[in-house]
Parts: C-alpha cells; structure tokens; sequence
C-alpha cells in the first residue's frame, strides 16, 4: 500500500508536485496517469525516497521508507529515466543491487530469466537497447520480490512482446496481493491493464476512481437515439441527471440513462425508433477531457 | 493458474504454488532481507572489480610507481648516500611515479560516485539503501581495501627493484632499515590510500566527472606546481597542501621548503579527507539524488 499525504515538491520556482493526496491500495493494478510535467515521475522518486518531500508525506506499506530495515522487500522501482551502469553487465547491476539485501545469484538469475536476458546476461549493459534497458530495469524493480512494485512507464520502448509481458505481469503481482503502481502514456495498454487509477495535471490530483468510472463520467458515454421526432423524445427523456443533446438532425446523443430506459419510453410515448446504440467513450477520450485544462506541453498547432 | 506463475514473483527458493487470490492480501514472500553495512560493501565490492576502469586505473598505477622507479635507478649517476642525500631521499626519488600515479588513483575515487550519477546508476543504488550513508562508507571501505594493498605491493616492489638497480651500477646499498626509509616506503602507499579517499569525496560533492577530476587535478597537481612561481611572502600556505602536507610522509620531490614533519603532515592529509567526507555525507543526506 502506498499512502501520500498533501505531498509538495518544488524545483526552485516550479512546483512540480502540490498538495497531492492518495492512496494506492494493493491486490490491484493502479495506473498512474497524466500529462508531461503532471508531476508523475516526481511522485514516484518520492515514492523511493530519492526526492526529498518540501512537504507531505509517503508511507510504503505503512512505513516511513528511507527508514525500512529492509527496503527491497517493501518497494522495487523502476524509474523512466536510465539507472543502470553501462560498464556493468546485466548480471552485475542486478548482483550490485541484490548484494544489499543479501539476495542471492540463485534469485539474479530468476529474474534474468523472468525478464528475458538470459541471453544477454553477460553483456555490458550499455550496448542494451531501450527495450533491453526497460527489461533489465524491471528486472531489478522485482529482485526483491516487494509488496510494492512502482514502474514508470515500463512499456516504453518494448515490443509487443514484452508489452504482453508486462501486462501479464502487472496482473500477476496483483493477484499475488502486491500493491502495483504503473504510469503509461498508452491509454489502450491502460486499459487493459489497470483497473484503478490516478490522474494527475499540473502536479494536483484530478481524479482517483476505477477505470470503470473514470470512463464511464466521460463524455462519449452514453446512448445514441436515431428517431424522426428529436425534439418530442428529447422533452420526454429530460430529467435531471440526463442530458439530452440534439445537433438538429435525427440523432440524440443522451447520457445519464439506459438504453432500455430510452426505448420503453419511447414505446410509451409511441415515439419511433430506428437506433438505439450504448456508446462508450475510450479510456484516452476520457483523459483528454479531464486533462485538458491542464496540459502542461500543447503541441503547436499545425498548418 | 499458469498465468500466474509464469511473468509472477512467486517462485521463491523452490516455493510451493502462488497461493490463490484472496480478498485480504497478506504480504507476501520475499527474498529481501535488511540492508547491512557489510551487505553493502559487497554490493560496492561487485562493482568496483567489475568495472574496466577499476582494472586499468589499478594497473597504470602499478606500472608507473613500479616502472617510473626502476627507470630512474637504472639511468643518471648512481645514488651515493651522502650527508646531504639521506637513504631515505634516495627512495623517494626512486617513488617518484606515486606522483603520476596519483592522478590515475584519484580518477578510480572520483568515478567511484561521479560515474554513478553520471549513468544514472545512483538512483537504483540509492532507491534499495535509502539511509544512503551506507553506500558512502561502503565505498571508501573498497577503495580503501583495494588502493592500499595493491600500493603497498607496488611501493615494496620499487623499493626492492631500484635498491637492487642502484647497488649494481655501484650506487649505495639502500636498506629498509636505513632511518626513514620504511617510513617513505609504507608511507608513500598511505599517502594514495587517503588520495583514492580524497578523490571519492569530491566526486560525491560534485557528482559529475569533469568537475571532480579538474578540482582533483588542480589540488594536486598544477596549484602545488605553480605555487614555486609566487613571491616567497605569499607563499606559506604551500606547506598545508595536501599534496605537500602528505608529501612531508614520503618525501615527495615535488615538496616544498618549510615542510611539516612526516606525521604532521599526514595527519594533516587526514584532515582534509576526513572533512571532505563528511562534506560529502552531509549532501549525500540533504540533497535529492
């Protein structure tokens, strides 16, 4: 479990991190979300005690981190930017690490297994790829074996392979009752992986919800109706709580209610229908509709 | 079920099968146990003789105390013990690669912590020992472990092989138990070890590369060099650099008029690494990684 408390980091005049408050509980899968420069990567080197707090508090499975008498037990890490030495082969970063804990090469080799490296063990780690890097990266966030596992952007650079692997993966710690915290830019990989999530934007909390509520308040969600009487089949579905909105053709978008509601009205009524279609909005078009306000990086318009 | 124990943590020291999901976690198993000092100086250890630049730094050094020694006893006129050349000088003109050789040395101590935050390495070090202070004694443990015998191997070497040179092409028998010479001798090794410490402190507190090694190079090299070329009036804080101060142990030929006593002098190497220490500590604890 990971809680923050009113959580503040500034760089210089920046405030990268503000007030932020959450909980990660574990047994699922939370995805970290937001825009660049929401304060993401931030939070997490928080998380591992790398960035001191100007204020707030992090507690990993209730502990005061940097002060955990065995820290690879609680949290393993995987951080966006590189941390590994590139004159050390992949075996010796990770023995390097494990060597803190007392784990053992029985374990190193585990996890070069598990990560797909066996082949490429021995090589310095600086001739690696950006997907070699992602593995050997997650490799040493799972050396351990932590009841927390906080990844940044594991994806990143993978195959669709290891993409797969990842998501399999995630799930599994999961399942085992591991508390699993992931940020991804790819909000189809989000989807199919997290069930709880995390926005942030300009380093403040938007929201914390399911992703299944989180995409289900989002605009897009709802009811398409194709009718010959808009006007009359929007008066008798208002309500409050619904919004009925016609473009002034046939079509009704309507949220707020079913589409069974919407056709035994109109049966009542005696209304025709000719469509009657749930939609939902994607977990992206969610996103980029809380987020939008806060978008830190726009790219320029093009011409 | 498979697809658990496939991508999973699970399989720890032939575990049983993933226990199935329940609705109350419980934590689960783990390799990890607590970070200890020890513990971590075997993970600095796993390093430090991993990497290329360990090995050659370690072997360049070798050769130039060992090389530069035996070059110099085999070339000049012999070395005639006189009273105004003690045994003791003699040998610390034959240890006149320790000068060159502590450039390489303060390269390993300064990479030591500026290779790992120029790589990025630094933050998984420091996400799995967060008490950080840990990982500084660690390091000056190994670099102390490795600098200091493999020195004190090269030292004793040169010391043998140009007393040896010396004694054939005529020159004056040097012994180790002529006065100072086994001072000279150990005390050149000493005089590295606090070097390698010096050099790691500073990569610390400056954490990049080139910082480090310039500030390094520039203490011990070119102000002691350049120091000769001011007014003699100005000139009495030359004594008190490091160089000259921990020169005083082994007679360095670089050393200045008015230089402390060898002991004095050393303790006074000490102080300057002791202090840059725990400059480096202070910031290890305070600063973000």
């Amino acid at each position: 479990m990971i809680e923050i408390d009113g959580l503040t980091k500034r760089y210089g005049d920046k405030t990268a991190v503000d007030g932020l408050s959450f909980v990660v509980e574990p047994g699922v899968v939370t995805g970290f979300l937001g825009p660049n420069g929401a304060g993401k990567s931030t939070t997490m080197r928080m998380i591992a005690g790398l960035d001191r707090p100007d204020s707030g508090t992090v507690r990993v499975n209730g502990k005061h981190y940097p002060e955990a008498p065995a820290p690879m037990a609680e949290l393993g890490i995987l951080l966006d930017a590189r941390s590994v030495h590139p004159g050390l082969s992949a075996r010796n970063n990770l023995l390097a690490l494990a060597r803190t804990a007392g784990i053992g090469r029985r374990r190193v080799d585990e996890v070069i297994e598990l990560a797909g490296l066996a082949e490429v063990a021995g090589t310095r780690a600086g001739g690696f790829s950006l997907g070699m890097g992602q593995r050997l990266g997650v490799a040493a966030a799972l050396l351990g074996q932590p009841q927390t596992v906080v990844l940044d952007e594991p994806v990143n650079g993978l195959d669709p392979d290891g993409v797969r692997w990842i998501r399999e993966l995630l799930k599994s710690l999961a399942a085992e009752g591991r508390t699993v915290l992931v940020s991804s830019h790819l909000m189809s990989e989000m989807a199919q992986t997290a069930t709880q999530l995390v926005v942030l934007g300009r380093g403040k909390l938007i929201t914390e919800a399911s992703v299944e509520d989180f995409v289900a308040h989002a605009a897009g969600t709802g009811v398409l109706v194709r009718t010959p009487e808009p006007v009359r089949l929007g008066q008798l579905l208002a309500a409050p709580g619904i919004t009925v909105i016609n473009d002034g053709t046939d079509l009704l978008r309507v949220s707020g209610t079913t589409a069974e509601q919407i056709g035994a009205a109109a049966w009542r009524a005696h209304l025709p229908v000719f469509e009657l279609t749930p939609t939902h909005a994607s977990l992206e078009e969610a996103f980029m509709q809380v987020t939008q306000d806060s978008i830190e990086y726009h790219a320029g318009a093009t011409r | 079920m498979s697809a658990v124990t496939r991508p999973g943590l699970a399989p720890a020291q032939g575990a049983p099968a993933p226990a199935p999901m329940t609705p109350t976690p419980i934590a689960p198993a783990t390799v990890a146990g607590p970070v200890t000092q020890v513990r971590v100086i075997r993970a600095e250890w796993t390093k430090l003789q991993a990497l290329r630049s360990t090995r050659w730094c370690t072997l360049v050094a070798a050769v130039l105390i060992v090389g530069l020694g035996a070059a110099i006893a085999g070339s000049g006129t012999p070395y005639k013990i006189s009273a105004g050349n003690t045994a003791a000088s003699g040998v610390s003109v034959a240890l006149i690669g320790v000068l060159f050789a502590q450039l390489v040395i303060g390269v390993v101590g300064v990479l030591s912590f500026s290779g790992e935050y120029g790589t990025g390495m630094i933050r998984a070090t420091l996400a799995v020992v967060p008490a950080r202070l840990p990982v500084l004694w660690a390091k000056v443990i190994v670099l102390v472990g490795l600098v200091l015998p493999v020195t004190m191997l090269c030292a004793f070497a040169d010391f043998f092989a140009a007393a040896a040179i010396e004694s054939s092409r005529g020159g004056s028998v040097l012994s180790l138990t002529d006065p100072g010479v086994l001072r000279t001798v150990v005390g050149s090794s000493l005089y590295l070890t606090v070097v390698v410490v010096i050099g790691l402190a500073l990569g610390a507190l400056f954490r990049r590369t080139a910082a480090g090694l310039s500030v390094f190079a520039a203490v011990f090299f070119v102000i002691p060099v350049s120091v000769g070329a001011l007014p003699q009036n100005i000139r009495g804080f030359a004594p008190y650099l490091p160089s000259n101060a921990g020169g005083a142990l082994w007679g360095s030929p670089l050393g200045t008029a008015h230089a402390l006593s060898p002991w004095t002098g050393f303790a006074c190497l000490c102080g300057y690494a002791v202090v840059l220490t725990a400059l480096a500590a202070w910031q290890l604890r305070r600063r973000d990684a």
